[in-house]
């Protein structure tokens, strides 16, 4: 394997692991900081693809990512709060009734 | 000579980094305080920080430890301080999903990688040579071509930032 493919193997790790950990944990923070691991995972990879293309288009894209991630975090971290005050708890499965 | 070992010395460099950013990873779903996974995932964030810097674009590398670790974590840490740690959520780490989710997830990096392998082109001979762009040419494609993706983002700025008022307003007349 050279450079670019374990580049690439390993966003694709820090994306599946971000996935698994947004599946399997309870906890509606971890679930939090697991979905800014995949978007890591995600900006390793155009950082890469960039770099080994030459085009700057892919470091545009991970700043509009950058901005999108600050976003996401300062709506969802609001909403976390709003549910934890009605329940009192973080654990994801105490609102399952949200599945209707 | 120096040079030679300067090359190998990046490689080098760039596989420790990798390293340190999957165990941080892996730490994150075997952890069981969010204190720790959030410290887990700063170092991954570092650590991707010094991969970025080894490829190339340090405009990336800087901007990902201050707007990431700076911002987004920081804002994280405070959020796990102020909740209570009594919350049976912060000791019970998995939930009912976690076989299921462990194969699958392991399946889907399987035929990912094996997808890489096999499919992605080994460092194509036209591939430039690292530092390719630096912040000069970023600077031109961002406010020259993509000046109104740049535009955009101020407006889901200027939406987020209504929305959080919106839901604490919400929380506000939930309790009187």
């Amino acid at each position: 394997m050279d450079k670019t493919q374990l580049l690439i193997a390993l966003a694709l790790a820090l994306f599946s692991l971000g996935l698994l950990g947004v599946i399997v944990r309870r906890n509606l923070l971890v679930m939090l900081m697991c979905m800014e691991l995949m978007l890591n995972g995600v900006n390793l990879s155009l950082v890469t693809f960039a770099q080994q293309a030459g085009a700057a288009a892919g470091a545009v894209l991970v700043f509009l990512i950058f901005v999108v991630a600050t976003a996401e975090i300062a709506i969802a971290i609001p909403i976390v709060l709003l549910l934890v005050r009605r329940r009192h708890t973080l654990d994801a499965d105490a609102y399952a009734d949200l599945k209707g | 000579m120096i040079d030679s070992l300067l090359a190998g010395l990046d490689g080098l460099l760039m596989v420790v980094f990798g390293a340190g950013a999957l165990i941080g990873a892996a730490l994150m779903i075997v952890l069981r305080q969010p204190m720790r996974v959030a410290t887990a995932l700063i170092s991954t964030m570092v650590f991707l920080g010094g991969i970025y810097g080894l490829l190339g674009v340090h405009f990336i590398a800087a901007f990902q430890v201050l707007i990431y670790v700076g911002a987004v974590m920081v804002f994280m840490v405070y959020v796990i301080m102020l909740l209570d740690t009594r919350d049976p959520a912060q000791t019970r780490r998995f939930s009912s999903l976690v076989v299921p989710g462990a194969i699958g997830a392991a399946l889907l990096l399987g035929a990912l990688v094996y997808g890489i392998v096999t499919d992605l082109p080994a460092a194509a001979e036209g591939s430039r040579p690292d530092g390719a762009y630096g912040v000069t040419e970023f600077a031109i494609a961002f406010l020259n071509e993509y000046w109104l993706h740049f535009e955009l983002t101020s407006v889901l700025l200027l939406a987020a930032v209504v929305a959080a008022v919106a839901v604490i307003k919400a929380s506000r007349s939930d309790h009187g």
